[in-house]
């Protein structure tokens, strides 16, 4: 069932539609291996997120995705108490009025069905699974500290439950985008990589495969185009993949079959998102088409 | 640093060699690091190039600097062939901790006091005549006077609105509370509960100039920086030095001891003194940092006096583009303070529209007004 060999993983992910390096395949197949979390960083769009949805693909596992957002907390990311339907269900027994002792009632409030069990719990529950916590960055130093402990045992202790711990740990993807520096702890709990932007042959490939209903021809033009445009011009913030992907897709809905600059002007909307950066665009693919 | 279990052979040793090395290139490795470094190679193999560069880019590295330190020690400690442990040199001792600074201080750093019949009363005269003296012109145990003193002045850090509702005597009516207060009373209906949004602590972002014309000014304001880091939880308050290029001081400023971290951020500073290209470098800001969320709705605080050799277009760009991204814009220019001081220089003018405050920054004074405007920001 596991992958043998990066290689082995490497096509796996590929016949899932993720195209990876060797490297980042390499990086990977050991985090698997280690049973080890693995951390990602890079631009975005440069398919952080996409890997884990890859390898939850590959591998037939279910994936569980934890967003982090300021202020999350303990409650969002692992369980919580159904307080509603724990009420009900006291209501319901008072109507009833079913005997038994007090004790016996409050053992029923704290129930399993009464668990909401967030994402952290979830993957726990379901493994093996993989669990993305995606843009960690954005969440508190006070959270931190909360995952590493559950990263570091795979474990999650309920007082009125017990400890419920995972048969085999998940597969644990952790993305960021470098808003602030995560803390040393954390890190050195996980395998790190940064994920650059792929090179021409590699994104040809992936937007061939990703959206299979742009030719070749136009596929190869536009990450020509965009890897220029990444290489050579100064721009705010340098369309990724999934830009790529957008831009193919939305001249392709205009029937276009080779790249030309009026078309190329009238979707930069797909590509560039900032009007500094239009501009700049605009100057460059006037050379660029006109070579 | 290996399990008992397990025999340290050949290529071990110049494996852990080599995170040694990487250590002492600047990257912090610690042994569990290690270990996981040689558990990934004997993985992946040893006798594979790539796969061992990848494995050693995975476990000893948490940054891009990192990953760029680690591939130049790699490439030098790996020259030798691999498959060969016996041909290869033994790694050499290096020290693995960085020795304790010796007190890089100026002698009298705590003797100012101490040497007078009264220190207190001398100490607070000289403070009180410490305040408004041009921090450039002091000889050296007036600054290390003025070092105790900034370090020990109070700090406030700037506050915003939470996302999210806390309960509060007043505020809108929260009603999920209130009904849950009124069926823990069997459905009687008690007490209105109230929420309102809760306060957070928001970012402060320093940008230190280190550049030559800023020599005389410089050090306190690091200290200043430092104090400011030690008020607030980790993360809050992020440092940085511009010059010629940015450094992220925020880690070799996080030492308690103002000394030791400061000793530690002139370690890191590649351009201490050096020229100035405040444009280019707060573009390298903006982009590795500002625009991802670092400066995002922050107090941004720029110490430098706009001394630019560059193109001041470019530096008004981007200073408009950090102020775009940034809650507030202070830019502290210590000769502002000074007698016929007009904002003519190219720089500097082209960055005044864009700033919030503008503010002196050349006495302690200055710098009590100026925490006084971080805090209210």
């Amino acid at each position: 069932m596991a992958p043998d060999s990066p290689a082995t993983l490497a096509e796996r992910l590929a016949s899932t539609g993720y195209l990876c390096d060797e490297e980042l395949a390499t990086v990977a197949f050991l985090a698997l291996r280690m049973q080890r979390p693995l951390l990602l960083e890079g631009e975005p769009g440069t398919g952080k997120t996409a890997l884990a949805e890859a390898l939850a693909a590959a591998s037939g596992q279910p994936l569980v995705r934890l967003q982090c957002y300021e202020g999350i907390d303990a409650t969002q990311a692992l369980y919580d108490w159904d307080f509603p339907r724990q009420i009900l269900h006291l209501r319901a027994m008072e109507a009833l009025s079913a005997g038994g002792s007090v004790e016996e009632a409050e053992r029923g409030l704290y129930d399993e069905r009464f668990l909401l069990a967030r994402p952290v719990l979830a993957a726990l529950q379901q493994a093996p699974a993989v669990l993305l916590v995606d843009e960690v960055d954005r969440a508190d130093d006070e959270f931190e500290a909360f995952l590493l402990e559950v990263l570091a045992t795979y474990q999650v202790t309920i007082p009125e439950l017990g400890t419920i711990s995972a048969a085999v740990p998940p597969t644990v993807i952790l993305t960021s985008n470098r808003t602030r520096e995560l803390h040393d702890a954390l890190k050195r709990r996980c395998l790190y990589h940064w994920i650059d932007h792929p090179g021409l042959e590699r994104e040809v490939a992936i937007v061939r495969s990703r959206a299979p209903e742009v030719a070749a021809s136009l596929a190869r033009q536009v990450v020509g185009v965009v890897q220029q445009l990444r290489a050579g011009t100064d721009l705010l913030k340098p369309p990724g993949v999934a830009e790529t992907l957008d831009w193919a897709r939305a001249l392709q809905h205009l029937g276009t079959a080779d790249l030309d600059l009026e078309t190329a002007a009238r979707t930069l909307g797909a590509l560039v998102k900032y009007r500094d950066d239009a501009d700049r665009v605009k100057a460059a693919l006037d050379r660029m088409l006109a070579a | 640093m290996i399990e008992s279990g397990r025999r340290v052979t050949g290529a071990d040793e110049v494996l852990l060699g080599f995170t040694r090395a990487v250590r002492a290139a600047g990257v912090a490795v610690t042994a569990d690091r290690a270990r996981a470094y040689l558990e990934a190679t004997s993985i992946v193999g040893v006798g594979d190039r790539t796969a061992t560069r990848t494995a050693g880019r995975a476990t000893l590295c948490t940054s891009p600097d990192d990953l760029e330190r680690h591939d130049r020690v790699f490439e030098e400690w790996f020259r030798a062939d691999l498959a060969d442990p016996a041909g290869t040199p033994r790694p050499r001792d290096r020290p693995t901790r960085a020795v304790l600074p010796d007190d890089l201080g100026d002698p009298g750093t705590d003797g100012a006091g101490e040497e007078s019949e009264d220190p207190i009363r001398a100490a607070a005269s000289a403070r009180e005549v410490l305040r408004h003296r041009d921090v450039a012109s002091l000889d050296p145990a007036e600054r290390a006077l003025l070092a105790a003193i900034i370090g020990a002045l109070g700090v406030r850090l700037p506050t915003r609105p939470a996302l999210r509702r806390t309960p509060h005597r007043r505020g809108q009516v929260d009603a999920s509370r209130t009904l849950r207060a009124s069926l823990r009373r069997m459905g009687e209906p008690a007490r209105v509960h109230r929420r309102r949004r809760g306060v957070r602590t928001r970012r402060v972002v320093l940008l230190v100039d280190v550049s030559g014309s800023m020599s005389g000014y410089a050090d306190l304001q690091l200290r200043l920086a430092h104090r400011l880091a030690m008020a607030g939880p980790a993360g809050q308050v992020e440092v940085f030095s511009v010059g010629t290029r940015l450094t992220h001081l925020t880690r070799a400023l996080r030492a308690q001891d103002p000394e030791r971290a400061l000793a530690a951020a002139g370690r890191v500073v590649p351009d201490w003194s050096g020229g100035t290209r405040l444009g280019e470098t707060l573009a390298a800001f903006n982009d590795r940092w500002g625009r991802r969320g670092t400066a995002r709705g922050a107090v941004v605080v720029v110490f430098s006096d706009g001394w630019e050799r560059g193109d001041p277009t470019l530096l008004g760009d981007q200073v408009a583009r950090l102020r775009r991204v940034a809650h507030r814009l202070v830019w502290v220019n210590p000769h502002r303070g000074k007698d016929g001081y007009l904002p003519v220089q190219g720089g500097i003018m082209a960055v005044l529209p864009h700033v919030d405050d503008f503010l002196a920054g050349h006495s302690l004074a200055t710098y009590t007004s100026l925490l006084e405007v971080i805090a209210d920001a």
